[in-house]
Formats: structure tokens, sequence, C-alpha cells
């Protein structure tokens, strides 16, 4: 299968302190790929250096063929590159339906246009109507953002994402702080985009990774430990070592 | 909420109309004054509307916009030196060097945010006082007369009442403009790139750009209102370019309601009225207006217009227009 992202060498340090050491991930076209790991083991670091918010000292991210390393982070976006982010970041003084429908238009088209109305650009909204019917949002899409449940604002954040077309979607924690109900319908959502979308999460919700991934990483202290299928990954001794008999124990 | 809208919406038709009436409710005798008090408000409100856009809009508090007035004025008053009388050259000439200026000032600022910017926008119109001031020749600290008002084809800007009717009708196009401009994309740019610039990024545009935009833009429009200024005291002086009016410019935006539609011209008049009423009562007329601006700013974040909002939300629901499911809207 194609490969759709890829790093080569990603290294990035704080003084001493290396967050992100030498990782090499490969991410194929339509898989999703988790990443997993204890906290403080760079995951969030890794991430905002695909979506360009973090520059790397070393090594290179290759974007669809494409070297995207010095693209700042809207141009990544504009290729497809989309992100969301673990600590909710929609824009309250707007609406819900506002919100999608900008992040449709900023994906596509520049915004100097000073008369007409945002929601009068009829295929932007109707994309933006359409992420909304996909994450459970459409009877809210009046509302103003800030007037959203922490839940319902999880899902306008995944809303966004999906509203800008992207090829590539890299989830922060998408399923960070919700319900079980909440979380379950962020699970069938992702599931039901299986195959259409290539995407990297990053998740602690292990019965979620588990369900969803077809490949996991684990990544420990800034470093790739072991890549494999779900079962593999349940089968590893060492994973079972540092992380998920970590769980065990924090949960018993 | 679609009511309370377009009960604003009356209101501030109504109120734009009735300031274009007032010379004709006014007789002879009080007339200068109040028209000459009521076009410097207009006139104000114009530049607090500009500042509107980059400040309540776009969040980048710019304590240096008075420099953009002065720069309207000197236009004028440099025109009218070497005998230049036509309006059209004096705005021709506010245009290019606000733009020329804004997007130079703008350039390097806009790499800043917060305090840095509040810094580098003062010390920009701080060096563009002590320019004018250092030019001894065209008045220096003493400012510049001006013999010849701008000549619009014919219009000519001499009298109170045509500079009224002027800065009314730019008035009433920029706070219609700012109504449009507030839901349309530029718009709803700026105001998400002041929630959360990163976020505005992640989708795909550069906020930056968008940014520098509206403060080239706010100066233009801001460098008209200095034009019209001008024109209204036959005189430019260097004080206007000074930081207290760029701090002014602020406080009027701020008392009205930041990032409002009409909230900057409620500001202005707010400001001007204030001081007006307060200087005849005393010397001390600053420590009143700032109690004034105490008891606004304890009321509510949306400044005067928060509170007329609140007031004729609770008026309309106590007369029974509105129902109890629309006020919580």
């Amino acid at each position: 299968m194609k490969s759709i992202l890829t790093t080569e060498r990603l290294t990035k340090k704080y003084g001493a302190l290396v967050v992100t050491d030498n990782i090499s991930i490969d991410i194929k076209q339509g898989e999703i790929h988790a990443i997993i790991g204890p906290n403080g083991a760079g995951k969030t670091t890794l991430i905002n250096q695909l979506s360009g918010e973090l520059e790397p000292q070393e090594g290179e991210v290759y974007f669809n063929g494409n070297n995207v390393t010095a693209l700042s982070i809207s141009k990544r976006a504009r290729a497809g590159l989309v992100r969301s982010y673990q600590i909710t970041s929609v824009f309250d003084e707007l609406s819900v339906l506002e919100n999608v429908v900008f992040s449709s238009l900023a994906s596509r088209k520049h915004a100097y246009r000073f008369w007409g109305s945002l929601l009068s650009y009829k295929q932007e909204v109707a994309s933006a109507l359409s992420a909304l019917e996909l994450t459970g949002l459409a009877a809210q899409m009046e509302l103003p953002a800030h007037q959203l449940g922490y839940g319902q604002r999880r899902q306008l954040e995944l809303a966004m994402a999906l509203a800008t077309n992207p090829k590539f979607l890299l989830l922060d924690e998408p399923m960070a702080g919700m319900s079980v109900q909440e979380s379950n319908v962020v699970v069938e959502l992702l599931r039901s985009l299986k195959r259409r979308y290539s995407v990297l999460l990053v998740e602690h919700d292990m019965n979620a990774v588990f369900e969803l991934a077809d490949r996991i990483s684990v990544l420990v202290y800034g470093r790739i430990l072991v890549t494999g299928t779900p079962d593999e990954i349940k089968a590893n001794e060492e994973v079972r070592a540092v992380y998920l008999g970590e769980e065990e124990v924090a949960t018993s | 909420m679609r009511f309370a809208m377009r009960f604003s919406v009356f209101c501030s038709v109504v109120g734009l109309l009735f300031i274009a009436a007032i010379p004709l409710l006014l007789d002879a005798e009080n007339n200068t004054f109040w028209m000459l008090f009521i076009a410097r408000v207009l006139i104000y409100a114009i530049a607090a509307t500009a500042l509107n856009i980059v400040l309540g809009l776009g969040g980048l508090v710019s304590l240096g916009h008075a420099l953009f007035l002065g720069i309207g004025m000197y236009s004028v008053a440099l025109s009218s030196y070497y005998g230049i009388e036509s309006g059209w050259v004096h705005l021709l000439f506010t245009c290019f060097l606000c733009l020329g200026i804004g997007l130079m000032t703008g350039l390097a600022s806009i790499r800043t945010s917060g305090i840095a910017f509040i810094m580098i926008t003062l010390a920009f119109a701080q060096m563009g006082y002590f320019v004018i001031v250092s030019l001894k020749q065209f008045g220096g600290d003493d400012g510049l007369s001006i013999a010849h008002h701008s000549d619009f084809s014919g219009l000519v800007l001499d009298s109170v009442a045509s500079v009224y009717y002027v800065a009314w009708l730019v008035l009433v196009a920029s706070v219609y403009w700012i109504f449009k401009l507030r839901s349309a994309p530029f718009g709803v740019v700026l105001r998400a790139g002041r929630l959360n610039p990163k976020r505005v990024m992640s989708v795909g545009l550069s906020v930056r750009h968008y940014q520098l935009a509206a403060y080239v833009i706010s100066a233009v429009l801001c460098g008209v209102a200095g034009l019209l200024m001008a024109n209204l005291n036959a005189y430019a002086s260097p004080s206007s370019m000074s930081w207290m009016v760029s701090g002014e410019l602020i406080v009027m935006v701020v008392l009205g309601g930041l990032g409002t539609v009409v909230g900057p011209v409620l500001g202005a008049g707010a400001y001007l009225g204030i001081e007006e009423v307060f200087k005849s009562y005393t010397e001390h007329w600053m420590a009143l207006l700032g109690l004034a601006i105490l008891a606004v700013a304890l009321a509510g974040k949306a400044g005067i217009l928060g509170v007329l909002r609140t007031l004729s939300s609770k008026c309309l629901h106590a007369s029974g227009v509105v129902g109890v499911t629309e006020q919580q809207k």
C-alpha cells in the first residue's frame, strides 16, 4: 500500500531533554495508525511536528511524497494534513455552523472577502453541513459554540477538521474527557471514516485504540518502542511491561 | 435574538438619521456650537470605528492610531501650504501615505503581539509626532493653519455644515460596512484570529496576513477622519498625533463596546459629551470622566452598547413584546 505520511529520523530536543528521539514512522494510505504511550512520552510533541507547529531539530516529514518539513501549519493544512487539538479549540464567539463553514472556507479559498456573509458561500455551507451530520451535531448548528457541552465541543472540534476536506487527520486525543456514551459516538464516527481518510490517532482510551487501529506504535521516552498490529502489541512483553502493565496497576 | 437584533439595527438607523436632522432642528443662535461639537463627534466616531477593526475584531491593541489621524490632517495642511486646493489630491495623499506607512509599521508590529505590539505601535506614532514637531518650516509645535480647504470638484469643506454632512456620510458608510464585515469571511478571520490564532492556521489561513490587511484598512479610514478633522478645524497640530489621542480612541472603542458595530460611535459621543459637560463645571473634569468610564467598565465587558442591550431587552421583556424563550437566547 502507498505511504501517505512518513517521517525520517525526526528529533526534537529541549536542552538536554530529548522529547522526540529519531522517530521514523510510515503511515499508509487509508490506515488508522494509533500512537500510544505513557504520559510525557512525547505524543503531542510528535503531532505538533507533523502539523507544523513545532520545527524538528533534525529529520524530515514527507506528506504525499513531498517534503513538508519547512511548510507552515496553514500550508500543510491546505495540502490536506489537518489536525484536531487535545485542548478543545473551537471559536466560542461563532455559532457551531459558522465554526465549521469557516474551517471549510479557510481550507479552500482566501478570505479577503469583505462584504457577503460567510454563510452565503453555498459550497462551503454544504460541506459544513455534511461534516456536522457525520459528527452528530446537525441539531445544534444554530447555537453559539460556547453553549455546547464538553462532549459536543469535542465533536465540533472533529467536525471542523473534517470540513477542511482533509487527506490526513492528526487526531490528538479526540476522546479525552468524554463520557463513555460520547466516546462511543466518536469511535463509531472514526470507524465510519475508516478507509476514506488516513488517520494518526493519539489516544489514551485503550479500548478505542485496539478497536480502531490498523497498526499501533508505542512511544516511550520519545522513542518508538515497537510498531505492530493490535494483536502483536497486545502480545508484546515489553509493551506490557512499560505501558499496559502500568495501566492495569493503575486501574486495579 | 432575532427581534433584539432587528431592534438594535432599527435604533442605530434612527439614531444616525436623527444626527443628520439635527442641523435642521437647531435654531440659528446655538447652531454653530452644537454643529461643531457633533461634527467633532462624528469624525472621532469614524476614527474609533477604524480602530475597532483592529482592536475590536482583531484583538490587536494599537496605541498608535493617532499617527494616521495626524497623517490625514497634515496631508491637507501641507497640500494647502503649497497651494493645492483639490480635495481629491488631499484624499489621494491621505490614502497613499496611510497605506504606505500603515504597511510599513504594520509589517514591523504585526509580527509581535500583546505588550510588544502596543509598544511598537506607540513608538511609531511618537516618531511621527516628533518628526512633525521638528519641522519648523511647517509650524513645528504650533501647528499649521489651513488656508485652502479640500475642494471635491465643487464640494468645498470650508463650512461646518459641509464637513458635518460629509463626515456623517463617511460614518454611515463605514458603520454599514462594519455591519457586513463582521459576518463576512474577512471579519470572521479577524475574530477567529483574536480567539485562537493557531486554530485559524490549522484550518489553512495565515492569520498575520489578514491582521496586516486589517491594520492597513484601519489606517486609511483613520486617515480620512484626519482629513475631515483638518477641514473642520482649519488647522493641523502635532498634538493630535500624540499618544494621548491614541489612548482616547481606545477608550472610545472600549467605552462604547469593543468589536460591536455602533459601539465606537456611542463611545465617541459619550466620551466627548462627558468631556464637554464636565468641563463647564470643573477644571478637574478628567477625574469625573475617569469615574464615568469606571462605571461603564464595571457594568460589563460590552460597554455602553452592552448596557443598552441589557436595558432594552429587559424593557421589551417587561412589556411582553419578547417571549421568555427568545429572551434566553
